[in-house]
């Protein structure tokens, strides 16, 4: 909402107070100002000029040599390109000296030869946004009415002598959508009156009623329809005056009996219609809801198709428009009309809201609709631009309203004790303090056994409950002058959950393992949303997904990780190791809701160790990963509880792909990136892997008890086989395990080898046992019996020992 | 025999002298003090003096041995130091080469400051909520006092999975349903998570974004422990010099709502550009929650009150980091997440 200062001074005194100190207040009370525009910076000597002769230059076809009076004892010479620049023209001349908008200086020239002592100005060219100049002289320069005099500042005539401010409103404040809002505001603010606008006006003898005949069908959406009729009206430009509010307002100027109504809108934030009554051709007008498959030409010249919950204003037999939203063009006022039906009337926000949106129709009228207009001005608006028409557009208001009135105008009443208020604030704010603040919000109110009841003005629809009136108190007492407190409460330990803990612990493993946090996007495609998914479910689409790409909700985190690691690697980065915490979506679960499950995956690419200038860099491989989730596994207390069994995924190698096991159950994936997908992203080597974090988060571990530390020393005895490469380490040390007795403390692979000197297909693999006894001292003897019953069930089983 | 001796023991001290390694020296002690040697050879040839003199003859023999004796150990202990210096001048290195990189790797900008911000609140008392980022219409705008057809509704466009069920668009929903959980008890909590609004994705909107949100419901909860608490906060994430002030706002889930504004960690409060001038920046939205909400989350508002704040982790990550585009935290560039490992303060 622009609110022209000037404007506002008809209602308020808010002489003496800087602009910028009554936005500042503004602001801090309850609006926010979002800008503070003084309309007259960097203009200078811009003056009324009279256009004696024009006529064109010889050297220029576009060109014209303009003798202007500019109010000195000569006339100056003025070249002007304006194609509609004539004698006889009140024009605006920026005289040599001057300054426009974007600090253009006007100096003396020379155009094509002919001196030129100035220029005659376009309102763009005077800093007016070209969306609000006048239609006729959107191309062209802007003539001023012929009672301009020459040599005259033309900024005080142009309404440029003004400060405009931006007012920034939230939903509620929807009152402040008008002058008369701003001003009863501005007036709680500075402590002021408000002065109202003039509605007084003569009438005819004659009723409207006489003329107009009036029938709402549709009272809920409809209830309060009031109709002036004006009639002898001279449809011809607005006053100077009136255009120059109209264009501070953002609103351009059409014709006077527009402007009027537009200008009793941006008034009393009460939108109005005028009919060409003429055109409206039948002497009625009947509210009632479209009828199915019904069309309309709105002003605006587009068809629209209507549906049975639309409400139209017709004239009893075709639509003349679209109730709250917009004017038909069968009925639009025109130069020759003469006499005008204003309507002025009360359409419900909820139909007006749906039947905009529905249209894809938003205008200044249906965005107040909508919000809901002061059911009390409604009918004053209507007299107000009655009166404005006869004033300035020479009309006779014929006598009366035609009425159709069924709103509910009372006031809320909204009782509340300065107890509460002050409680809700914690502080003390004196009960005189407190109706002193009611009495500059000019909120009728009575004090009821110490206890405020209130009648909250109807324009203020965001009054009803005791709240309201805590913050209006609040607000004009000023938020500074609340205490600095902390909530006294039953003291309730704060704190994370274990789960919250151990995610944490979670995050810090795997940035202490190398990985860095991403965060990706939920939405993907629908073909992306399942890949690599652990467990699929139905897809969870949005009704109308902005693009296809973020349509669906993702059943795995491993696309967008790898979409980052190809981000990456693309920019130079070759070695790259991401992960993520977040959750995957599994549709239609409990209520509805897909299941939401906390996952943690990563994805790791090019240098994984090494890497400095003493060389040793080895490339990422599954073994580096599956370290990384072993290391997590240790992290959480489960061990002992995962287990690893080859896989396959689609998009991952057949060979090099492995699920995670949590007692049995498949709880995630670990996989170098399938050949074809790595090439398809221009990726080297590629392993990720993906965990149900939830699922390992949500396992209970056992209490943290220490071991003693072995008082006596421990045997290692390695053991080197030769195997087919088929066999899979862990078989082996099942087999050993199950042989070796209680005295086998730890198994560790310590060398594999598959190369040139190995038979064809046969792999070599050594394990280093630990045996301990934590009681005593272990014999050769006994190690040596364990360590042969081992290597003989190893044999059996087809092993070869190596010596 | 006295004479020899004489020239034997110098002898040998010149062949220690000259010895310039330990082998040479070793050889040298082999020469004149093994076993086949000629002081051994001396005191072998004892028996053939007479009675009296060997006495007199033994101890020259061992003096002249002890002499060589400590001479060569001296000598040996230089030449193992000087041996030992060579090797350990032979081994040093270039200490300005760079170290051994040790490979980690950090948080997400976000999670730091979640963390940051969650942290505080736990000292201060309060409890972690999560809730589902699909949820039902109901939480996220019915039970926020936003019903169906609210004018509210337009500043949050939403994506719909169907008329019921949308993508959260704010984390008060964990504000309703922890409401309702907590069955009538007071409690603090804090709401981190990710949210999701019909935006295209430019420098300053996402699509999906983050929030983190506070409430605290108890018997007389009043609006200075609102702004106590936030001007703790305020200091202690930016600064304890910071102010800040509130200014009236509008949400529909509380009453009164205010914004608030810090006093510029840039300038100070004199103006600059982080503060577009005006010495203040725009951190979060609070109020006093809305006596609708209470009542749908089972509490009575004539008993209970209650504050609620919210904020953007991503707009306090720009201001703080003086990050220009908002998409730098979705597009997950190392060169980026690389920069924020280090510790402030």
């Amino acid at each position: 909402m622009k609110v022209s200062l000037n404007w506002l001074s008809d209602y308020v005194d808010i002489e003496g107070v800087e602009p910028a100190e009554l936005a500042e207040k503004i602001t801090r009370s309850g609006i926010e100002v979002d800008a503070v525009d003084d309309r007259s910076e960097g203009l200078k000597n811009i003056v009324v000029g009279h256009v004696l002769e024009c006529s064109q230059h010889p050297q220029a076809d576009k060109l014209n040599i303009c003798r202007v009076d500019v109010g000195e004892e000569e006339p100056s010479q003025i070249i002007c390109g304006a194609p509609n620049v004539a004698a006889g023209q009140k024009v605006v001349v920026a005289r040599p000296g001057a300054r426009l908008p974007g600090g253009v200086k006007i100096k003396k020239a020379k155009l094509r030869g002919e001196e030129s002592h100035g220029m005659i100005c376009s309102l763009q060219e005077l800093g007016f946004d070209g969306k609000v100049v006048p239609k006729a002289y959107a191309s062209g320069i802007y003539v001023l009415p012929e009672d301009a005099r020459p040599g005259e500042d033309a900024l005080s005539l142009l309404g440029l002598d003004d400060t405009v401010l931006e007012l920034d409103l939230t939903p509620n404040r929807s009152d402040a959508l008008s002058m008369l809002g701003a001003a009863y505001e501005t007036a709680a603010i500075l402590s002021k009156d408000v002065k109202l606008p003039e509605t007084a006006h003569e009438e005819a003898a004659e009723p409207a009623s006489g003329h107009l005949k009036l029938r709402v069908d549709a009272p809920e959406a409809n209830p309060l329809y009031a109709a002036k009729v004006v009639r002898n009206v001279k449809v011809g430009e607005s006053p100077e005056w009136l255009k120059a509010r109209l264009m501070a307002a953002g609103v351009r100027p059409l014709n006077n009996i527009v402007d009027i109504t537009n200008y009793v809108l941006m008034e009393y934030g009460q939108p109005l219609h005028a009919f060409d009554y003429d055109r409206l051709g039948t002497g009625e007008i009947v509210v009632r809801h479209a009828a199915e498959g019904e069309v309309i030409e709105t002003l605006d010249g587009s068809e629209r198709k209507l549906e049975p919950h639309h409400l139209l204003i017709t004239n009893g037999r075709k639509p003349v428009a679209i109730a709250g939203v917009m004017g038909g063009a069968n009925s639009e006022v025109h130069d020759g009309t003469t006499t005008v039906v204003i309507e002025a009337a009360y359409f419900s926000p909820a139909s007006v809201r749906k039947t905009s949106r529905e249209l894809g129709l938003r205008s200044d009228a249906s965005t107040r609709f909508e919000k809901g207009v002061d059911p009390n001005r409604v009918i004053e608006a209507g007299e107000r631009a009655a009166a404005l028409m006869a004033d300035l557009a020479g009309g006779e208001v014929l006598a009366g309203t035609v009425l159709f009135d069924e709103l509910d105008k009372e006031p809320k009443r909204v009782t509340v004790s300065p107890d509460f208020i002050n409680e809700r604030l914690g502080m003390k704010i004196p009960f005189e303090e407190m109706e002193e603040i009611l009495r500059r919000l000019q909120f009728p109110y009575e004090a009821v056994n110490g206890q405020f009841v209130i009648d909250a003005p109807t324009r203020r629809v965001d009054i009803s409950i005791p709240e309201d009136i805590v913050e209006e108190i609040a607000r004009l007492y000023g938020y500074d002058e609340i205490p600095a407190t902390l909530p006294v409460t039953e003291s309730i330990p704060g704190g994370l959950t274990p789960y919250q803990k151990k995610r944490r612990t979670v995050r810090r493993y795997l940035e202490g393992a190398g990985l860095y946090q991403s965060i990706t996007y939920s939405l993907t495609s629908e073909p992306e949303s399942q890949k690599f998914a652990l467990e699929t479910a139905p897809v969870t689409r949005l009704l109308m997904p902005m693009s296809e790409e973020r349509s669906t909700l993702r059943q795995s985190l491993l696309p967008h990780i790898l979409d980052a690691v190809t981000y990456n690697t693309a920019r130079q980065t070759s070695s790259v190791a991401l992960y993520e915490v977040g959750a995957v979506f599994l549709g239609e679960g409990a209520d509805g809701l897909p299941t939401e499950i906390e996952h943690a995956a990563g994805a790791i690419t090019g240098e994984w160790s090494g890497g400095g200038w003493q060389g040793g860099q080895k490339p990422a491989d599954f073994f580096a990963v599956k370290g990384i989730v072993e290391g997590l596994a240790a992290e959480l207390g489960l061990s002992d509880k995962l287990s690893y069994r080859k896989a396959e995924m689609e998009g991952l190698h057949p060979g090099r792909t492995a699920d995670v096991l949590l007692d049995g159950e498949r709880v995630g994936i670990i996989g170098q990136l399938h050949p074809s997908e790595q090439k398809a992203r221009d990726l080297k080597e590629t392993i990720v892997f993906e965990l149900n974090l939830q699922r390992l988060l949500m396992e209970e571990t056992e209490a943290l008890l220490y071991t003693p530390v072995p008082k006596f020393p421990s045997i290692s005895r390695d053991i080197a086989l030769i195997v087919p490469k088929a066999v899979q380490a862990a078989t082996l040390k099942s087999t050993i395990r199950a042989n070796a007795g209680n005295m086998l403390k730890e198994i560790r692979v310590f060398d594999v080898y598959e190369g040139d000197r190995m038979e064809e297909g046969m792999k070599s693999i050594a394990f280093s046992l630990t045996y301990l006894d934590p009681e005593r001292t272990l014999t050769d003897e006994e190690v040596s019996e364990a360590h042969n019953r081992i290597l003989a069930a190893l044999e059996a089983e087809g092993a070869e020992i190596r010596n | 025999m006295e004479q020899q001796l004489q020239q034997l023991k110098d002898e040998a001290l010149q062949a220690i002298a000259s010895a310039t390694d330990v082998k040479s020296l070793n050889d040298v002690r082999v020469k004149y003090l093994g076993k086949k040697g000629p002081i051994t050879d001396l005191l072998k040839g004892m028996g053939k003096l007479p009675a009296e003199e060997r006495p007199k003859m033994g101890a020259l023999v061992n003096e002249v041995r002890g002499e060589v004796t400590a001479k060569l150990e001296s000598r040996m202990e230089a030449l193992e130091e000087e041996a030992v210096a060579k090797k350990l001048d032979a081994e040093s290195i270039d200490v300005t080469l760079p170290g051994t990189p040790v490979k980690v790797g950090n948080h997400h900008p976000l999670t730091r400051i979640i963390e940051e911000i969650e942290d505080f609140f736990i000292s201060m008392g309060y409890e972690v909520a999560e809730g589902p980022e699909v949820e039902k219409d109901y939480y996220n705008f019915e039970a926020l006092n936003l019903p169906k057809g609210h004018p509210a509704r337009d500043m949050q466009d939403s994506f719909y999975i169907t008329e019921d069920i949308l993508l959260r668009t704010h984390t008060s929903p964990v504000q309703a349903r922890t409401m309702e959980a907590k069955e009538g008890k007071p409690f603090k909590i804090i709401c981190p998570g990710k949210v999701y609004r019909r935006d295209n994705d430019d420098a300053t909107h996402s699509h999906q974004f983050t929030q983190i949100e506070g409430l605290v419901v108890g018997e007389n909860i009043r609006m200075s422990d609102l702004k106590g608490t936030l001007d703790r906060f305020a200091k202690k994430m930016f600064g304890e010099e910071r102010e800040i002030r509130l200014r009236p706002s509008y949400f529909p889930f509380t009453e009164p709502s205010v914004e608030m504004d810090i006093s510029c960690f840039k300038c100070g409060g004199s103006g600059c550009n982080v503060c577009k001038k005006t010495g203040w920046i725009e951190i979060l939205g609070a109020g006093m929650v809305h006596p609708n909400v209470l009542r749908m989350g089972g509490y009575d508002p004539d008993v209970h009150s209650g504050f609620a704040f919210g904020m953007g982790p991503e707009r306090i990550a720009m201001l703080k980091y003086g990050i220009e585009d908002i998409r730098h935290f979705y597009t997950d560039d190392l060169r980026f997440i690389g920069q924020f490992r280090r510790t402030e303060g």
